[in-house]
């Protein structure tokens, strides 16, 4: 290896153009060439040679200019044009762009030959971006290129289809590519691998339908091909690997002839095998075996092999190894294989060689979760790396101890956090710690004290950078009061949280002791909400004294205006308690002249509030910052006065969006404005719209500036209950916006002294300063004591800090909530996948046949499970049939009772006699549903008709993918009936998938049967009947007939989607429907209505911002149906769009009934 | 996946860039340069590995020139860093003297090994075929 390092060293230096200034081609290339690298060359050449920025910048102009007039010129020659694409090409890699040349790259690769072809080719894929509207232009020739008969075109055309292409043009290719995959070249096959590879992760729905040729691909002769596949395996298996469980054998059978050294030789790197695609493989398996010991089971012998074979000390074995251990980690353990890798990684971290620590370093930390007594067998080479001079190799370090901090090294593993924050200067590294430390902290807080001190020093050294939710769920904290479960025993008395808020309020009062201390707005904002808040449970220090502090900070010039809002409202708090303040009346005075208009604002407020302290105190109750704030959005308290401006002729309030709808109507002209403008419009506005004040659109327009942050702050305040107030209908709203929400703009003040300071020093830290040689070691055991205590094999893996069973001292009720909720679906998910897999199994045409198409082969489980139960019933009904011979006698009377009103002509679905209504109902012949549906959602059991024989029952289950009819047949009778027929009409809105009708074999006496109808509406209509027939044969021919009622609401199914996804998706839709509702007064809210919209409609909410709320659902199969809701002035206006014209105007009937209903 | 691949030398001119995810262009000049910053920063004994932002840099340095790739996390970095010298033996397989006035043809050869963030062929005489007969046709 060493010889071509050696070569390739030498020749590099020749890339930065210095030497042999007449730099000719390369050894490949002909004459050709020559004239083309010239240009570039003396163009790379004389940037090179530049000094500064500025003279680069014209030079490159210049060119550019030169080459614009090349290009458009007509005499210029496909051979210039190459090379003039191949200037463009380094011009925009350095930054100046050259749009005049995307056009002539795209007629390049369209006209060119070959080398001119290629070059055009990849000048637009590195010139244009996946939805560039130019990609459109290049369809055609991409076409031609993939018939052509010579190869090296059709492989031009795979590669640029695999690095570039319009979504929308796929059906155009597809066909082409699909071809492909039998040509005899392999190259041509593999790269139509990749180009299917490209369209799976662009569009999988698109491909759906070849996955079978995928599996093709994996088999193929040739290991490139083969290679090729695995891409799109490991992107599938990633997405649902329980459809692929079957394919484990074959890529065991791969690796180990990879492994075993059976591919050509010029496979090998450095004489490994293949090693990358070694790597690929043992990332699939990986994602196979997790959680799955029955597909472990057949990897544990290639993955001991992979392990054995690379031996070889060479970075690209450590690369295999470090997989392998991943691997061996993610699958179902076996002791046997974890010893080998706990091995392998102590070799790793013990490596003098950098790269390769800190891969060990990177495995350690992903094996520790699992096995926590690997920590502390290499504690001493972690504490080592704790302190080694190269920061990456901290870092890892840290984000190691991160995984394995519990509630006894908390302190330490903190300390060591904030010791790193120090000399950190990268942002993304700093917000990415303090978030650690922060979330470390309220977990694991060992006492108040150092909870309020790290929280400090967090705030100190995050600055301007911390996540708002950091202080944010800090007040709440505070604000909820949440017990210390350590130190209060479980007794919420509440004394454990006035403990918090007292150190809190002290330590802040000590912070502003502080004379010349700077301190980051976040903090300043923090603790004038605290003192505020709470300053009052402190009884030895006088509010003047705290006033006179908040007082001096208003006047420093480093705080923000925004911060300054915190502190008039805390001023505003403690005011409130106390009887009189020399200070409040100065601060008064002093403000009410003050340039800022917002200041003035709060002063004025301030003061008229000081004037009546008894309305004062109602309005800023003590501890009331999580009471729910109660607003009257209805704003009924205005009633009058506007009843009193309609009188004098005021015209009436009309919403925004009507003032605008008229507008355009008057205009008479269309609507083009897209519907993410309008979005962002509205979400400007909120600020006025949405709020009701008066005074607070002045205060919007006041602050010069401030207004655009309106919005943002208004969704803010959604999340910081803690930070709200209650403001009733008394008409203080204009207070609200000065309270609420005042956490942005932070600004950088560097604080390092608080740190050394605010962190208490846990006795092993102070001891490491001791700084002599011969104690080292003696300290680094002790820290090692400290770090790694509580892991171990007695701790067991409920210490390590992810398990959820740990101890959260301070608990979050709502994030609770969520991951419980997170996991009760997967769970649920779970469940359901174990449930069908040995469904499957027992299926073998869904195995050939539909490879990997989960949908059809979770439709084809479903049906086959209703099989398997009607078996399970069959077997169950001979105990019936020995019974049946009893009531022989009667059932015959019975019957020729029935058959006399079949004589007489009488309606046969018309109630039966009171005597055989008496005998129903004595038959406790109640159908059910199977077991796997009853999960489902389902409908009651409800009976269709019946006659003195058979009994129709029906249940509607609302499966993912249809609406499932499950319809129950009871034989009343005593003796078994044969051959009954079920049989659906067909009906003009509805389709029922397979046959539409249904043959029973025989219905035991007194039994029950079912079967089940899938439906799909074809036709849209709000509701509509879907009628058909029951035959047998008793005695004689006996028909029955009934009808089910089917609305649109069985057909329509909740549509998962990201709010970008759904920007596009509307955009893309051009049915339009819009109406306003008026919404009852249950829900006032728009969170109200869309919840019942949700629940009612089985609409999914994609995202709500302010006063707007986004839907989505489908009807079934798959149109898809969008919803934008806003709310104004108890109004909820509407917007629906679909491809499909009626769809809207359907949903909005339900829509409408749904909220009148509510 | 690997976000991008680039070569840029001591002075901070970047010899070639492909992005594998969109970024603006002139987004490009500045994250190059910060990319290439923190590689000078860092001494030979300091690993080849570096934390940026919310990925990761692999580097290899040849002489004056640095060959570095982004990626995210879920890729192996060691595995990375040997397909960088992979990279530069095809180049040195292929190039008897000067490279960088070749940039096309760099191009074409990245284009083989890396496809889409994936790396897609690391088999030698397999990636530089398509290119060997296309200078034949030139050359005839």
């Amino acid at each position: 290896m060493s010889d071509v390092v050696e070569r390739t060293l030498s020749v590099l230096p020749g890339l930065l153009g210095q030497h042999e200034p007449g730099a000719g081609p390369g050894g490949a290339g002909g004459p050709a060439r020559a004239s083309a690298t010239s240009r570039l060359g003396s163009l790379i050449r004389s940037i090179t040679a530049l000094t500064s920025k500025h003279e680069e910048e014209k030079l490159i102009q210049q060119e550019l200019t030169s080459l614009k007039a090349t290009v458009s010129a007509p005499t210029t020659t496909l051979r210039l044009m190459k090379e003039c694409m191949v200037r463009l090409i380094y011009c925009e890699m350095l930054g100046y762009e050259s749009s005049f040349g995307y056009i002539h790259a795209i007629k390049l690769a369209q006209q060119g030959n070959l080398l001119e072809k290629r070059v055009g080719y990849l000048a637009v894929s590195l010139f244009l971006h996946e939805n560039h509207e130019l990609l459109l232009l290049l369809v055609n020739t991409v076409v031609k290129d993939l018939q052509s008969t010579n190869l090296v075109e059709v492989c031009m055309a795979l590669t640029i289809v695999s690095q570039i292409f319009p979504r929308e043009m796929i059906p155009a290719v597809l066909p082409l590519i699909e071809d492909k995959l039998q040509h005899s070249k392999e190259i041509i096959r593999r790269k139509a691998v990749q180009a299917l590879y490209k369209f799976y992760l662009i569009a999988p729905n698109q491909v759906q339908h070849i996955h079978d040729k995928f599996r093709k691909a994996l088999c193929d002769r040739d290991a490139g091909v083969m290679a090729a596949s695995l891409h799109i395996y490991l992107q599938m298996i990633k997405e649902n690997s329980s459809g692929y469980k079957d394919l484990t054998g074959s890529f065991v059978t791969i690796l180990k002839q990879v492994v075993g050294g059976k591919l050509p030789i010029d496979f090998n790197y450095h004489s490994v095998p293949a090693p990358w695609l070694q790597i690929q493989l043992l990332r699939i398996l990986g994602l196979l075996g997790k959680n799955d010991p029955r597909t472990s089971e057949l990897m544990y012998d290639v993955l001991d092999e992979s392990l054995r074979r690379a031996e070889i000390n060479h970075n690209i074995t450590y690369a295999i190894l470090f997989e392998c251990v991943q691997t061996i980690y993610t699958i179902h353990p076996k002791s046997e294989l974890l010893e080998k890798a706990a091995k392998c990684i102590g070799k790793f971290v013990l490596s003098p060689k950098i790269n390769l620590k800190y891969l060990g370093l990177k495995a350690l930390t992903y094996v520790i979760q699992q096995d926590p007594n690997l920590a502390l067998q290499h504690q001493m080479t972690i504490i080592e790396c704790l302190d080694h001079p190269d920061p990456i190799i901290k870092r890892e370090t840290l984000e190691l101890l991160y995984r394995i901090t519990n509630g006894q090294n908390v302190v330490v593993i903190v300390q060591k956090m904030l010791d790193y924050l120090k000399e950190s200067k990268e942002e993304y590294a700093i917000i990415n710690l303090v978030g650690k430390i922060a979330e470390l902290a309220e977990k694991y807080a060992p006492d108040d004290e150092w909870f309020i001190q790290t929280m400090n020093a967090v705030f100190s050294v995050g600055g301007d950078v911390v996540h708002p939710d950091i202080p944010n769920n800090f007040l709440r904290l505070l604000a909820e009061g949440k017990v210390c479960i350590v130190f209060c025993l479980g007794f919420d008395d509440g004394k454990g949280d006035d403990q918090l808020r007292i150190y809190a309020v002290q330590s802040y009062l000590a912070l502003l002791e502080e004379e010349d201390a700077l301190y980051p707005q976040k903090l300043l904002q923090v603790m004038s909400w605290v003192l505020g808040e709470y300053s009052s449970l402190i009884t030895d220090v006088d509010p003047e004294v705290i006033l006179t502090k908040l007082h001096s900070l208003l006047k420093k010039t480093c705080v923000t205006s925004e911060t300054k809002a915190w502190i008039m409202a805390a001023v505003t708090k403690i005011a409130s308690r106390t009887s009189c303040s020399k200070t409040v009346d100065k601060l008064i005075q002093e403000f009410s002249n003050s340039l800022e208009t917002y200041m003035r604002q709060y002063v004025f407020e301030l003061k008229h509030l000081c004037e009546n302290k008894v309305l004062m105190k109602k309005f800023l109750p003590f501890d009331a910052s999580c009471n729910d704030m109660v607003v009257d959005a209805s704003l009924s308290f205005l009633d009058g006065f506007v009843a009193e401006g309609l009188g004098r002729g005021a015209a009436p309030y009309k919403p925004h969006h009507q003032r605008q709808e008229e507008k355009l109507s008057q205009e008479k002209a269309l609507n083009f404005e897209p519907y993410g403008l309008s979005f962002a419009s509205s979400v400007s506005s909120s600020g006025i719209t949405g709020r009701q004040s008066p005074t607070v659109l002045s205060f919007g327009s006041d602050t010069s500036g401030n207004s655009a942050e309106t919005g943002h702050k208004e969704t803010n305040t959604l999340k910081l209950e803690g930070v709200r107030k209650l403001w009733g209908k008394e008409g203080y709203l204009p207070k609200k916006e000065n309270k609420v929400g005042k956490e942005n703009e932070p600004q950088t003040v560097a604080c390092g002294s608080l740190l050394a300071g605010q962190v208490g020093d846990p006795p092993a830290l102070r001891s490491e300063q001791v700084a002599i040689l011969s104690e080292e070691d003696k300290e680094k055991q002790q820290l090692a004591s400290t770090l790694f205590i509580g892991l171990g094999s007695n701790a067991g893996v409920s210490l390590m800090g992810k398990a959820d069973t740990s101890t959260q001292k301070f608990k979050r009720k709502s994030k609770i909530n969520e991951t419980q909720n997170i996991e009760e679906a997967s769970d649920f998910q779970n469940a359901a996948a174990s449930d069908f897999g040995p469904l499957l199994d027992t299926v073998p045409i869904n195995m050939e046949d539909c490879e990997g198409n989960l949908h059809t082969r979770l439709r084809k489980a479903s049906l086959c499970s209703s099989d398997i139960v009607e078996d399970n019933l069959a077997f169950e009904t001979p105990q019936a049939l020995k019974k049946s011979g009893l009531d022989q006698r009667l059932s015959d009377s019975r019957l020729s009772q029935s058959s006399l009103f079949a004589d007489s002509n009488i309606e046969i679905f018309q109630p039966p006699p009171s005597a055989q209504c008496e005998s129903a109902s004595k038959t406790p012949l109640v159908p059910s549903l199977p077991e796997e549906l009853k999960e489902l959602t389902h409908s009651e059991v409800v009976e269709l008709c019946q006659n003195d024989a058979l009994a129709l029952y029906l249940c509607k289950v609302w499966t993912d993918d249809s609406l499932l009819l499950t319809v129950f047949v009871s034989n009343k009778t005593i003796s078994a009936l044969s051959a009954v027929n079920l049989v659906f009409e067909e009906a003009e809105h509805f389709q029922i998938l397979e046959s539409p009708s249904y043959q029973f074999p025989v219905i035991e006496a007194r039994s029950v049967e079912h079967c089940q109808k899938c439906v799909w509406m074809d036709k849209i209509c709000t509701q509509g009947v879907l009628s058909g027939s029951l035959n047998f044969q008793s005695e004689m021919e006996t028909h029955l007939e009934f009808s089910v009622t089917l609305s649109l609401l069985d057909f329509i199914r909740p549509m998962e989607m990201t709010t970008e996804d759904f920007g596009n998706l509307w955009l893309s839709l051009s049915n339009d429907v819009k109406q306003n509702i008026k919404m009852s007064s249950s829900q006032d809210s728009l969170s109200a209505a869309l919840n019942t919209l949700q629940q009612k409609l089985k609409l999914h909410i994609v995202d709500i911002i302010g006063n707007e709320g986004i839907l989505a659902c489908q009807l079934l199969p798959s149109v898809p149906c969008l919803l934008h809701c806003r709310t104004h002035s108890g109004m909820l206006a509407l917007w629906f769009r679909s491809p499909c014209s009626a769809l809207p105007d359907g949903l909005l009937y339900q829509c409408q009934k749904v909220m009148e209903e509510s | 996946m690997i976000k991008f691949f680039l070569m840029v030398n001591k002075q901070g001119q970047t010899r070639l860039s492909r992005y594998y995810e969109h970024v603006e262009i002139n987004k490009r000049a500045m994250l190059e340069a910060e990319v290439i910053k923190n590689c000078l920063s860092r001494s030979k004994d300091q690993c080849s590995f570096i934390e940026y932002k919310d990925f990761k840099l692999v580097y290899r340095q040849y002489a004056a020139l640095f060959v570095v790739v982004g990626i995210n996390e879920t890729e192996n970095e060691m595995a990375v860093y040997e397909l960088i010298h992979n990279f530069v033996e095809v180049l040195d397989k292929y190039f008897s003297r000067v490279i960088m006035f070749n940039l096309d043809r760099v191009h074409i050869i990245l284009d083989e090994m890396v496809l889409n963030g994936c790396i897609v062929e690391t088999n030698r005489s397999r990636i530089l075929a398509p290119l060997f007969v296309l200078d034949k046709v030139v050359e005839s």
